[in-house]
């Protein structure tokens, strides 16, 4: 488990990460956390010829607040979202994620964006982005594009980052008053990949949301009435069909329907219960 | 028979560990931390992806020419200075360390690549082409007896490696005469115990003396040492083997380090260097070893009050690829206790060995435990809910009576001691049995699910080494001679200045052998703990040992221990003589406390310890006639009672029973089928406890990991032996959020058979757990058929009714069974701007192969209707470079089309086929419809599982998608568009 030989940039600037990525086009991986891409890196799964490292890049370290949006820069780790005093306030629904995201030691080192980079179909924070309606901020050397999750997402561990190109940043919206939000997760162990995970948003209006990751090749989301209304049970049962649940060592599909059906209506209600 | 701890003894107090501050401070030296000579290469296997397949060729010439590389052996060399490992039964079958000609199971060695360092090594290893020819593969134990099987080893003839058959008492009379005949169906599933330190190897060759040093993470039993031995072609005292100081554990498993010791013994030899090779996990989870799985049919004629008067075993027991000395050791090590804690007069046995495409087994902690007490005790609460009786009064009932032992079970097992009805009341009323049944009647009242479940086990401890011959017919025997004991040594030696160290053949595995030892001399000499220093690790070269040393069968405390205090007790008798000499006293007189020997008529008149014990080495002159020296003295200990099997196949096979008796309250989620255990209480009478603490360490750990094989751990293979548990994160252990603190209980009665009346303790847990949580889980949601491991979805299969059907079934759903083939399907179709009979020369166009072939370097045309091409698939980062063969068939122009392909490269196999149908829509337009189906193997099949349907999926698809495109005509795929495509899939260049 020694990784093939690769070439290693480290950036201090923005501008020197995406002058190494545009060099090397797709035989190049930004690596910033490294809590999936070095395991990959050692069974030689992966063999980039360049790693830019992006995590001593300064810009891209910070998490802000501004038009009603958080942005979370490419290099902040999990632990400093999770550690963010702002984080239960405005995004509530990813407060609740973080203690589910690994564990401590894989969070003190993973990123926000690399987990979005690396498109784990049963990870939590692309359903985070997903659900929430979150956007992704691409850049190459020449021009900047932002993505929402449906157009981000192409696949099992495939996304629209083309390349040359990398996440610079990551917005989560916070939600106007009135807005509740809840998530759940089966797993076989504490920190182990999501069966199914859950994330619901109730809106003031009475409509829900709710998105579903571990099922699907990418994580998928449906608008949903409240669960008191006739069409809320056949709705939510049609959703589950319809993700193609796999088996697997861990679950079988019908498992996995089942829970996207109970989990799914429990992380609903309780989104509606926690509507302010 | 309490736990008193005396006050003026060492011995039963929890005395803080001298193991401890090392280890804690990341000191303690493991094999990677042990220096190496200069110029010591390091070694990297190269392993077979398959699960059975006979080896074409292998081409080394390539991995040869790579940087920093020295030499690349195979199996031929290993062949040529080496002979077959010594088999444990009579059969005409070799068994190598490394394939030669054929390889039977995923990781199997295939070379070993020996470079500078472990980087230039792995490159290497990339380099080495093998040329394999794909043969059926059999995984399951009882399709491997089918006659249409697939063969492992020709030779045989078969897969069954070893069959016997015994009879005790007279079960058929029995059968006949009982109320009821009730049995249980069970299937063991395979696990281990992973430890936390995969294997190590450093080995050396010097060619002068035909001589190997090995060091291996190696715990024994050194039985194993005349096996490596003997494969190595050289006489024992030219077979060093060592071990290092420290282990980050074992469990037994680190006993199948031993083919890894032969192979880079040779690698050393070939190299003319030094070589060292670490395991990595990957090849520890696929290939090192791991417990059998068993398949058990388990009968007993039962009386209408529960009392059970014979056993009837059928037991399929499977050893994987090859049967690996000790094997079939798992089989007939509970030979001797196959009716438990029961007295039960008849028994009837049938034991098959069968070899599968799977890892070989060995040593595992629990060691036939878990496989026997498993349907044992399932049965015991199947007895009890057929014939309406309470499951503890069934046990109770059958329990061995206090006043029957010594007892000596229908198969020849002696139980040394206990009393197993007053511990099972103990347990029941300090651990609150009563509550238990309490909450589970009102979890039942709110329509929560909640169980109980019991079980009562007999934890066997120091192994009889003649037990494994117990396979053997009693004319085999005879012939081969008798095998017996358990032949434990110890040395206690005295430096000059009158300091004491101990040493024993047992290479500690983290258990704390030093402390105990530490207490056990200090109290016959009448010193501090702290002022004996003892060394446990072994050196075959200088230490004594005996075919029998080890750290194995939980024979520390009852024979290695007991060893220790016997040549304590011989230094004692023979330092009391000096000591009498010297305070001028009556030999009988002298008594030894707080460092000093003293006159016990008259405590003042004393000498130091140190003045006593230095004198043999500073005055040898001035010693008593009757004492020669009082530097070292070794003793060597066997207990009579292991006697060889005898001609009626009765067997003591071990020398201590231990009981346990287990309950626990479990509640199910019913929505999530999780499993909550609401208690597990555990009681142990292992005889005398020497270490409270550490004998409650040795229960927490067994129930932990017996929490993990009764709800998380398999080793789980596709039908085609690919290996599908390759990372801690397939294969689930337990971690400190998944393990509740278990309530521990014991009961001491002391073993009459040892010299400080201690029994083995390390495994019972793993032996008892599993059943337990097994019946909790069966009494809650009211079903028989218990399949380990108890994972969330299989509990909720059990209580799922009918499921809600949706107004369109998705095509893709299909109903396969968990661990069932791993066959990927999928499906797919897409409208393309071309007529059906251009689209149909496209597909039998090369060039357009390449342009549409995912990653394709390049696509040469063999026939009309076979392709070779040279490509990179993958994932995301994930890539890998396979040389793939595509072949057309079943054509029907223009309508259909079925395109095979097989794919094989450093990150395993693939293997595919799929249906293309073009359906003409008019207008110039062709719908291209395709359905697949690909089996994948190798390391991505192993590391990968949880992903490669959709990594499958998106491949595949991106083939039809990009046929698609290009059947589109200039119309859709731009340059710019395909090579976007291709880069998405991983394929650009």
């Amino acid at each position: 488990m020694k990784p093939a030989p690769f070439d290693y940039v480290r950036a201090d600037a923005l501008g020197e990460a995406l002058d190494a990525l545009h060099e090397a086009g797709d035989e190049a991986r930004v690596i910033a956390g490294g809590q999936s891409l070095v395991p990959m890196l050692n069974m030689r799964l992966a063999r980039p010829s360049v790693l830019v490292d992006i995590t001593r890049v300064s810009e891209l370290k910070r998490i802000e607040q501004r038009k009603g949006q958080v942005f979370v820069g490419a290099a902040v780790r999990q632990v400093e979202l999770e550690h963010w005093a702002p984080l239960a306030g405005l995004l509530p629904m990813i407060a609740a994620m973080m203690p589910w995201i690994g564990h401590a030691q894989t969070r003190s080192r993973g990123t926000v964006c690399g987990s979005l980079a690396h498109a784990d179909p049963s990870a939590e924070l692309p359903l985070a982005l997903l659900a929430l309606g979150g956007e992704v901020h691409l850049r190459n050397r020449r021009k900047k594009r932002v993505l929402p999750a449906s157009a981000f997402f192409m696949g099992m561990m495939a996304t629209a980052v083309e390349p040359g190109e990398m996440i610079e940043a990551v917005a989560f919206p916070t939600h106007p008053m009135g807005t509740g939000t809840a998530f759940r997760e089966i797993a076989r162990r504490h920190g182990d990949f999501a069966i199914v995970a859950c994330a619901a948003i109730a809106r003031p209006d009475g409509t829900n949301r709710l998105a579903v990751g571990g099922v699907a090749d990418t994580p998928q989301a449906i608008d949903l009435p409240d669960p008191s209304d006739d069409g809320f049970e056949d709705a939510l049962n049609e959703f589950a069909w319809s993700l193609g649940a796999r088996d697997d060592l861990h679950a079988s599909a019908r498992y996995r329907r089942d829970l996207v059906r109970s989990l799914g209506r429990q992380t609903v209600k309780e989104a509606i219960s926690c509507r302010s | 028979m309490t736990i008193n701890p005396s006050a003026d003894r060492w011995i039963g107090r929890s005395v803080p560990r001298v193991e401890d501050p090392a280890l804690l401070t990341g000191r303690a030296r493991f094999v990677d931390d042990i220096p190496t000579a200069v110029g010591t290469l390091e070694a990297v296997i190269v392993r077979s992806p398959h699960g059975h397949a006979t080896i074409r060729s292998i081409d080394v010439s390539q991995a040869l020419k790579s940087e920093g590389v020295a030499a690349v052996v195979t199996g031929e060399d290993v062949k040529r200075l080496t002979r077959s490992m010594t088999v444990g039964v009579k059969a005409d079958v070799q068994c190598w360390p490394i394939a030669t000609d054929r390889v039977r199971y995923v990781g199997e060695p295939v070379a070993i690549v020996i470079a500078a360092d472990r980087y230039l090594a792995e490159d290497a290893a990339d380099k080495v082409a093998v040329d394999y020819e794909v043969l059926p593969a059999v995984v399951e134990p009882v399709a491997a007896l089918q006659s249409d099987a697939p063969v492992l080893h020709p030779s045989l003839g078969s897969n069954l490696i070893n069959e016997r058959r015994f009879s005790y008492g007279d079960p058929d009379g029995a059968f006949a005469s009982a109320a009821h005949r009730i049995g249980i169906d069970v299937a063991y599933p395979r696990n281990s115990c992973t430890p936390i330190e995969t294997y190590g190897v450093i080995a050396s060759y010097e060619p002068g003396e035909d001589a190997y040093d090995i060091l291996a993470n190696f715990q024994g039993p050194f039985s194993i040492h005349a096996v490596v031995a003997r494969a190595l072609k050289v006489p024992g005292n030219r077979m060093r083997l060592r071990t290092p100081p420290s282990s980050g554990g074992s469990y037994g498993i680190k006993q199948g380090v031993f083919p890894y010791m032969i192979l880079m013994g040779v690698a050393a030899r070939i190299a003319g260097r030094p070589v060292k090779w670490i395991e990595d996990r990957l090849e520890h989870l696929a290939a090192s070893v791991s417990a059998t799985n068993r398949v058990t049919r388990l009968e007993a004629a039962v009386e209408a009050d529960g009392r059970i008067t014979a056993l009837d075993w059928d037991q399929i027991e499977d050893c994987g690829a090859h049967l690996r000395a000790p094997e079939p050791a798992t089989l007939y090590r509970m030979h001797g206790n196959m009716t438990g804690a029961y007295a039960i007069d008849n028994l009837s046995i049938r034991n098959r060995v069968v070899l599968t495409n799977k890892t070989p087994t060995g040593l595992n902690r629990g060691f036939g435990g878990p496989q026997i007490y498993f349907p044992l005790e399932r049965l015991m609460q199947r007895i009890a809910k057929e014939l309406g009786l309470d499951p503890l009064e069934v046990i109770r009932r059958n329990l061995v009576p206090a006043a029957n032992f010594p007892y000596r079970t229908a198969s020849g097992a002696l139980l040394d001691s206990g009393d197993y009805q007053s511990a099972l009341d103990r347990a029941v009323s300090k651990g609150g049995l009563d509550e238990l049944k309490r909450r589970r009647a009102e979890a039942r009242a709110e329509g929560r699910l909640y169980g109980i479940g019991l079980a009562a086990v007999v934890e066997p401890s120091v192994s009889n080494m003649g037990y494994i011959t117990t396979v053997l017919t009693p004319e085999q025997r005879d012939k081969a001679g008798p095998k017996n004991g358990a032949q434990a040594t110890a040395t206690i030696a005295i430096d000059p200045l009158g300091a004491v160290s101990v040493k024993v053949a047992s290479v500690p595995q983290g258990q704390g052998h030093r402390t105990v030892l530490s207490q056990v001399v200090a109290d016959t000499l009448g010193l501090d703990p702290k002022a004996i220093t003892v060394v446990a690790d072994v050196d075959t070269g200088r230490d004594a040992w005996s075919i029998a040393s080890g750290n194995y069968s939980s024979r520390f405390a009852p024979a290695v221990a007991g060893t220790a205090k016997l040549a304590a007790d011989r230094l004692r008798a023979k330092l009391g003589e000096v000591a009498a000499g010297q305070l001028n006293i009556q030999a009988h007189d002298v008594d030894f406390a707080n460092g000093r020997a003293f006159a016990r008529s008259n405590p003042d008149n004393s000498v130091s310890f140190a003045r006593v014990a230095a004198a043999a080495h500073w005055a040898p002159g001035t010693l008593p006639d009757s004492v020669d020296q009082t530097i070292r003295e070794t003793v060597f200990w066997t207990p009579e009672q292991l006697q060889a099997p005898n001609a009626e196949d009765k067997v003591n096979s071990s020398l201590c029973h231990g009981f346990i008796f287990d309950f626990c309250g479990v509640e199910i989620d019913r929505d999530t089928g999780e499993v909550r255990i609401d208690r597990y209480v555990t009681m142990h009478d292992c005889g005398t406890i020497l270490h409270p603490a550490m004998v409650d360490g040795q229960v927490r750990g067994g129930f932990a990991q017996a929490l993990g094989a009764a709800l998380l751990e398999e080793f789980a293979y596709g039908a085609d032996g690919s290996f599908l548990s390759g990372t801690l994160a397939d294969y689930l252990i337990p971690t400190v959020m998944e393990v509740p603190e278990p309530i521990i209980l014991h009961y001491e009665s002391p073993s009459p058979f040892t010299p400080l009346g201690a029994k083995g303790v390390g495994e019972g847990n793993c032996m008892s757990t599993p059943a337990c949580i097994a019946n909790a889980v069966a009494d809650a949601i009211g079903a028989d058929e218990i399949v380990l491991p108890l994972s969330p979805s299989r509990i909720a299969g059990l209580l799922a009714g009918d499921e809600p059907q949706p107004k369109v079934k998705p095509k893709q759903v299909e109903d396969t069974p968990p661990g069932g083939q791993r066959k990927l399907t999928g499906e797919g179709s897409a409208e393309v701007a071309a007529s059906r009979e251009e689209v149909w020369r496209m597909l039998l166009d090369p060039a357009t192969l390449e342009a549409i072939i995912p990653g394709s370097h390049g696509v040469t045309k063999v026939s009309d209707t076979h392709f070779t091409a040279d490509v990179t698939l993958g994932v995301g980062p994930v890539k890998g470079r396979y040389k793939a063969d595509i072949e057309l068939s079943d054509l029907d122009a223009p309508n259909a089309v079925t395109l095979s392909g097989k794919t094989v490269g450093a990150l395993g196999s693939g293997e595919g086929s799929g249906r293309v149908t073009l359906e003409d829509l008019g207008g110039g337009r062709t719908r291209i419809s395709y359905s697949y189906e690909a089996g994948i193997g190798g390391k991505v099949a192993s590391v990968g599982g949880r992903l490669l349907d959709g990594a499958a999926r998106v491949v595949i698809g991106q083939f039809f998608k990009a046929l698609a495109h290009h059947a589109g005509g200039g119309e859709v795929p731009g340059a710019g568009v395909f090579a976007r495509l291709k880069a998405l899939i991983g394929g650009g260049r």
